[in-house]
């Protein structure tokens, strides 16, 4: 199986948003970089896959240099190898679709696992567009998968108040929800072993961005609001004021 | 500028999103035309026309009758392609989140996912989406003759309904068994509950909470409300709850009339994912937990004793 993983390079889930100076995207100064968390269990299902049928684990990065300590990050959890495909840091999702698309398309992928969103953009559009663009089916989002020896696979989905079963069958691109695995803590071997591991470089073809960021705020402060009270004593008046004042219920 | 709204419906329902979507189409272009594939449901097309969409295009055909992102994405992008759309409407549901990008491919448009604003300005559509889970807000504009939005959920409000019909045309779409690659065979779909993404009023539990047998406090005053159940991550991955109940930055983004944090102390990924919220209720032993910054209306004290408390108050005024 020649499986690969897609993986982004996004600031830490407990960063406090700063605007940068070009009030279009953050401010990175400070900023700590992981593996996007919905990646993890992207580069997990990828490790499962090769465990059960063998094959190998390449994980996929759009960025600049910066990024290879990332990468690294799925070496250390047991990926094989890493390919960093050059770009400048800012692209939209689509050209991050088409330079993971273009770069993949000869090299006979079996399965892509992504992430279902990343943290940073939260688009949700990487796997889909990428299933389009190489002519495979795409699932987005899934907390299930079974394959069998033939390619088939059945993916479980969270949909609005249930889930979704669906069948399909290799070569996919899927993409990953909390929920579907465990992910992996690298341990100090992995952490020694990544060092090593090659990373592979090729250059994205030029791209300017179709969606074009405008102007990045933040959300209006909120006020402190009311302590009511203490205890059961204020449940009353919260309700009065949930009822009257902010007519909620 | 002409505008298509993809409607969905699973099981003969339509999404009450959807609706939103017509109606934030047709108050901003003058009109638009409301796309519905899977089985035939009669006079519901028509009665799309109550929210704004001025006529109703039925795709319906053999193995539509299921969610079938290829089959969809193709027979959708047909009808867009046929009539000409300038601008193309979803609601970010979990249909289209995983819909949509391909359908941005199959026309070669931009995309801009789970927008909470949508305005014209002479020949440009501006949309603001929240990026970082809702710490901050980006406005963008789509540089493709065809665009693409998605919006959120429960922000896009339905408006003032009319007893309008839309004039409703068929369409059979031409699709082979290759286009059905991928399809749904199951829908489960869990009793009653809303979803946190599609429910107006949350209520949800944290650490504070102490045991997860304690969350039927939680699903009482739940029940009262006619609400969903929301969860923080620490409880979620603690395996007290499930994640679909996951509120903050790695879990759902939601923006309720009324959220109520029970023993939650407000991270800042929690704070993220609610903060939008309406009105926000805290209800926290700890005088100086986060949660208290961002909430409208806060009590201090134990959620064992205040929550039975609340919904026994909150019935008596409601009078359920």
């Amino acid at each position: 199986m020649n499986i690969f993983v897609c993986i982004s390079h996004v600031p830490d889930s407990t960063t406090k948003v700063r605007v940068g100076p070009s009030g279009k995207e953050i401010d990175e100064e400070g900023v700590t970089f992981i593996l996007n968390p919905y990646d993890e269990y992207a580069v997990e299902a990828a490790l499962q896959m090769k465990e059960k049928q063998g094959g190998e684990v390449t994980a996929v990065c759009v960025g600049n240099d910066a990024v290879k300590e990332t990468i690294r990050k799925a070496l250390a959890m047991g990926v094989d190898k890493g390919l960093l495909i050059k770009a400048e840091r800012s692209r939209d999702s689509f050209g991050i679709a088409h330079a993971i698309a273009d770069t993949l398309r000869d090299r006979s992928p079996d399965v892509i696992f992504c992430g279902k969103q990343s943290i940073d953009y939260d688009s949700s559009q990487v796997a889909g567009m990428l299933g389009e663009l190489l002519g495979f089916p795409s699932v987005s989002a899934i907390v299930g998968l079974e394959v069998d020896g033939d390619g088939n696979i059945t993916l479980e989905r969270d949909i609005e108040g249930g889930q979704e079963i669906s069948k399909t069958k290799l070569p996919a691109v899927l993409s990953t929800d909390k929920g579907l695995n465990e992910p992996r803590y690298p341990k100090l071997q992995g952490i020694m072993a990544a060092k090593r591991k090659p990373i592979e470089e090729t250059e994205a073809a030029p791209y300017e961005n179709r969606v074009q960021v405008m102007e990045m705020r933040l959300p209006p402060a909120k006020d402190a609001g009311k302590i009511v009270g203490e205890g059961v004593d204020a449940v009353p008046e919260l309700v009065k004021l949930l009822h009257e004042e902010a007519k909620v219920i | 500028m002409k505008a298509i709204v993809f409607v969905e419906q699973r099981d003969g329902n339509i999404k009450k999103s959807s609706c939103e979507a017509i109606h934030a189409a047709a108050s901003r272009f003058g009109s638009c035309t409301a796309v519905v594939i899977g089985p035939d449901l009669g006079d519901a097309y028509a009665g799309l026309g109550a929210y704004g969409a001025s006529k109703v295009i039925a795709v319906t055909g053999d193995g539509l009758e299921n969610y079938s992102v290829t089959a969809y994405a193709k027979a959708f992008s047909g009808v867009v392609q046929e009539l000409g759309a300038d601008v193309v409407l979803f609601s970010a549901t979990a249909m289209a989140k995983d819909l949509a990008p391909r359908v941005a491919i199959r026309l070669d448009a931009a995309l801009a996912s789970d927008c909470t604003e949508l305005t014209v300005q002479g020949d440009e559509v501006i949309a603001t989406r929240p990026v970082y889970a809702g710490k901050a807000f980006i406005t963008v504009t789509l540089a493709t003759p065809v665009k693409i939005f998605s919006l959120r959920p429960n922000v896009f409000t339905i408006g003032e309904t009319s007893d309008a019909q839309a004039e409703v045309e068929k369409r059979a779409p031409d699709l082979s068994d290759d286009d059905f690659v991928v399809r749904v065979v199951e829908t489960k779909m869990a009793s009653g509950r809303k979803d946190v993404v599609e429910a107006d009023v949350i209520v949800s539990g944290g650490r504070g909470m102490g045991a997860p047998e304690n969350w039927r406090l939680i699903e009482e005053l739940a029940d009262v409300l006619d609400a969903a159940t929301g969860a923080s991550r620490a409880v979620v991955d603690a395996g007290w709850r499930p994640h679909a109940e996951q509120v903050g930055q790695t879990g759902k983004t939601v923006a309720p009339s009324l959220y109520i944090a029970c023993g939650i102390s407000g991270a800042i990924q929690h704070l993220a994912g609610m903060s939008s919220s309406k009105c926000i209720v805290a209800i926290n032993k700890d005088p100086e937990a986060p949660i208290f910054k961002v909430a409208d209306y806060g009590i201090i004290g134990d959620v064992m004793e205040v929550l039975p408390a609340l919904t026994n108050e909150i019935k008596s005024v409601v009078g359920k």
